[in-house]
């Protein structure tokens, strides 16, 4: 099961954990076709071009295989879609709850990953 | 760092600004669209679209898609994600930049910006959006199983949402700053007759507090002056929509006091050659399908403007 976006898609757990241990920078958004995560699909989606040195990925928030990002211990305080987790090195260095903006997901890829 | 000319830009890219790309680079004219996010506007934020004329049944995503790809197909320019930091729309050749630097003139502007959720601007709101805090029950409802919330507003949104919250929660809270509800009679009867949602009317939320995770909020009897804490895990904020024009407060542009762009029939606005269009301005509908007359109205009045100053740039030429 994965979500109908242009993006690339995590599709289990073992699949995310491949990700994170073959690319240095990975930015999921783990959430639904819904009005907060919709918006994020989107400027993931235009940041590709920009950032090549970031995998972007999304997961589908109701598959069971989504464990993997919903019970990091950085998402326990978490309430509200999309969940965004950034992986550096394997290791989550920021993690985001419900929309973003273009500016605010910049400064974190800025940030973590560099330009 | 080169100013790049346009017959027509037009800044916002949901609906209305959408279709008067298409009309206008369907018409040969040189259009750039701008956007502060992404195409598609509050449309993407759509889970099913029923009444759009032609199409039975769309969810806003894919509207939003097809409208963005059919508005490239003609040879209309698009730039998402940008921030404009100057303005000049009162001279006859009007011009903006870009926080990236990039200046651009053009002979017409449509503004076609939209309009956004509005928030209630309290301390601790920005703290929590996603510890506790949302504005989409759809989205973040199951994440308040047998938990305590507040619903904040009294229009029909606000009211049918708290009656959607009792699915999950186990008991909703509906605060209103009004002593009398604005939605529909059917949607505040239902809501009186849940026996879960109890009703604060004359209150607002003061602050929002906890830890890593919104725990509870202060609010305040407008009559009494009274302030209190509420324990509870989550709140829902639905109190309407406001005009994306932020950027245009305090210049030449004439807005009403909400806020919302003033045009005349045209849709032309107190400038000459600045055209407006779709959810920012002031007006009683706002749908996809009113946004998409709107911006075709202000394209096809933009072209007939940019028709009529050809002739005379050419003569001074």
């Amino acid at each position: 099961m994965v979500l109908p976006t242009p993006l690339k898609h995590v599709e289990t757990a073992d699949h995310l954990n491949k990700i994170i241990s073959e690319n240095e920078n990975v930015m999921v958004c783990c959430g639904r076709m819904g009005p907060m995560c919709i918006p994020v699909y989107g400027i993931m989606e235009e940041l590709q071009e920009e950032y090549k040195h970031v995998d972007f990925r999304d997961m589908l928030f109701d598959s069971p295989e989504a464990h993997i990002i919903r019970n990091l211990p950085e998402c326990s305080s978490f309430m509200g879609l999309p969940f965004t987790v950034y992986y550096k090195n394997g290791k989550v260095v920021a993690a985001t709850s419900s929309i973003q903006n273009r500016d605010q997901i910049t400064s974190i890829l800025d940030k973590e990953f560099g330009k | 760092m080169e100013t790049v000319h346009y017959d027509s830009i037009i800044i916002g890219a949901g609906p209305a600004g959408l279709t008067a790309g298409i009309y206008l680079s369907r018409a040969k004219a040189k259009t750039l669209i701008l956007d502060s996010g992404v195409a598609g506007g509050q449309m993407i934020l759509t889970h099913e679209i029923a009444n759009y004329p032609g199409i039975e049944s769309i969810s806003g995503y894919a509207l939003s898609n097809n409208m963005r790809t059919q508005t490239k197909k003609f040879g209309c320019d698009m730039l998402s994600g940008v921030s404009i930091t100057q303005i000049d729309f009162e001279s006859e050749l009007k011009s903006l930049s870009l926080s990236n630097g990039k200046s651009f003139s053009a002979d017409t502007i449509i503004l076609a910006t939209g309009g956004r959720s509005r928030t209630l601007g309290v301390t601790g709101e920005a703290n929590y959006k996603g510890r506790g805090i949302s504005y989409c029950a759809t989205c973040d409802g199951d994440f308040f199983q047998d938990k305590e919330i507040a619903v904040v507003g009294g229009g029909n949104t606000a009211l049918e949402e708290a009656v959607s919250l009792t699915k999950y929660a186990s008991k909703v809270t509906l605060i209103h700053q009004f002593d009398h509800f604005q939605g529909f009679k059917h949607a505040e009867d239902e809501a009186r007759s849940n026996e879960k949602i109890q009703i604060k009317l004359n209150s607002r939320i003061v602050s929002f507090n906890g830890d890593d995770k919104l725990n509870s909020i202060k609010v305040e009897n407008l009559l009494t002056h009274e302030q209190y804490d509420i324990e509870l895990d989550g709140v829902f904020i639905f109190i309407g929509y406001e005009a994306n024009t932020d950027f245009l407060q305090g210049r030449c542009i004439h807005l009403n006091e909400r806020q919302e762009i003033v045009t005349d029939e045209k849709l032309q606005t107190n400038i000459r050659g600045v055209f407006a269009a779709g959810d920012a301005l002031a007006k009683r509908y706002r749908q996809i399908t009113t946004a998409v007359s709107d911006g075709t109205i202000a394209a096809l009045n933009a072209m007939e403007y940019i028709n009529q100053r050809k002739p005379k740039e050419a003569a001074h030429s």
